[in-house]
């Protein structure tokens, strides 16, 4: 599942430079910021975010928030903030920290069990079975057919695939499925 | 970029502190042309006794060492670039004869851990990487570097244009990725020894070099041969 993230900064420029780094990541969906305070109660109870990530300049009191309770909330900090203001959030990012640092304060922040990091990097039956049809050398159409869906789907499998095994090409992907024992030796090619 | 000017090399330095700082460049130097046991002398000393030009040995130091240095187009051209295709040559022989042999005797060794069909696979994925590595040089040596030879000593070679070479040049790090990704996460813990982790960093450093060797030839070699192009039509 992914986890809903939405933004609440006034600055455009910062909104954007996250956004581009979250949705890079399977596991985040960026919801439309918000860069208005008078709206932000309205939209956290239409949207139901995961990860609230808020410039905390925006609100008075982080307790008062509706659902507070249910979200992960994140203070993202560019100035000085006193530390007393901080602590009812649930982590800090600094827009300073590198691209890896946010995305990974993130994740922290949301493992809600100890496995969770984990199950997010392995791959789904559905993209297993995609990996395994890729490895016997079939296209994407070949593929898409077989398994009844777009050629578009394969395409975002095989990225998917792609961003957890850290693996591009086919024939890197082929030995990664014949190592986790996912191929029929019969079946290679 | 005043500040990344100013900690570039320079040849009034001790070329042993040069490598001392940037241990990296010690296998630039054979390729390069000079030989241990230079002592205490400077780089310009150095260079010279070993008939290397100063500004060239510079040039690809530095772009060896700081990532952010893209040399300006007048600073290619007036540095004596005659240095730069037995230079890209010698590099290709010292991937092709020592890196990749080197690597593969060590994946050879995990190939037969692993056994059976999966070991041949394994294998075969390095040696059709490998494949791909000696085509990709040997269309350079073969197209591209007599076209540079050719111009550089005032001929007007037209059989072929670097728009061309521009055109076909393809990634060779890519899929080192790959074989770094499968080595350290994906191989099973029966094969892990010395070996696994030997290829890994030697797979890193050919991986850095690489990505090296390609930022020569599209922002040292491609703007020069473009400027010998237009030249000599002109």
């Amino acid at each position: 599942m992914k986890k809903r993230v939405l933004i609440v900064e006034p600055s455009e420029v910062i909104t954007e430079g996250l956004k581009s780094i979250l949705e890079d990541q399977i596991r985040f969906k960026v919801l439309d910021p918000v860069a208005d305070v008078d709206k932000l109660a309205e939209r956290i109870i239409a949207s139901r975010p995961d990860i609230l990530l808020i410039n905390p300049t925006m609100v008075d009191n982080v307790m008062q928030l509706p659902g507070k309770q249910e979200m992960t909330v994140v203070a993202l900090v560019y100035q000085y903030v006193s530390r007393d203001a901080l602590k009812n959030y649930d982590a800090i990012v600094d827009i300073c920290d590198s691209r890896a640092t946010i995305i990974e304060t993130l994740a922290q922040a949301t493992a809600d069990e100890s496995s969770a990091a984990h199950s997010n990097y392995e791959l789904t039956k559905r993209e297993t079975a995609v990996l395994v049809e890729l490895a016997q050398g079939k296209t994407n159409k070949e593929i898409a057919d077989s398994l009844n869906v777009s050629v578009h789907t394969v395409i975002s499998h095989r990225k998917n695939i792609t961003h957890k095994t850290g693996i591009k090409s086919v024939a890197g992907l082929t030995v990664y499925a014949m190592l986790n024992n996912l191929l029929d030796e019969s079946a290679i090619i | 970029m005043k500040s990344t000017k100013s900690r570039l090399f320079s040849a009034d330095g001790r070329l042993s502190d040069l490598i001392t700082a940037h241990p990296s460049l010690l296998t630039l130097l054979t390729r390069l042309g000079i030989s241990l046991g230079f002592g205490d002398r400077s780089i310009a000393d150095v260079c010279e006794a070993s008939g290397v030009d100063t500004s060239f040995f510079l040039l690809i130091c530095n772009v060896y060492t700081f990532n952010n240095y893209i040399p300006s187009t007048p600073t290619i051209l007036d540095t004596d670039m005659n240095g730069l295709v037995p230079y890209l040559e010698k590099s290709h022989k010292y991937y092709v004869d020592k890196r990749l042999p080197h690597i593969e005797r060590h994946l050879d060794a995990i190939a037969q851990k692993l056994g059976g069909r999966i070991g041949k696979v394994f294998i075969s994925f390095f040696q059709q990487y490998k494949q791909e590595v000696e085509e990709h040089f040997s269309h350079e040596e073969r197209d591209v570097f007599p076209h540079i030879r050719a111009l550089m000593s005032g001929e007007r070679d037209t059989s072929y244009s670097i728009g061309m070479f521009l055109h076909t040049h393809s990634d060779i790090e890519g899929k080192l990725d790959d074989l770094l990704n499968i080595v350290f996460k994906y191989l099973p813990p029966q094969v892990d020894d010395d070996n696994v982790m030997d290829v890994v960093y030697d797979i890193l450093r050919l991986r850095e070099d690489l990505k090296k060797h390609t930022f020569i030839e599209e922002k040292i070699m491609v703007p020069l041969v473009c400027h010998l192009e237009s030249a000599m039509k002109s």
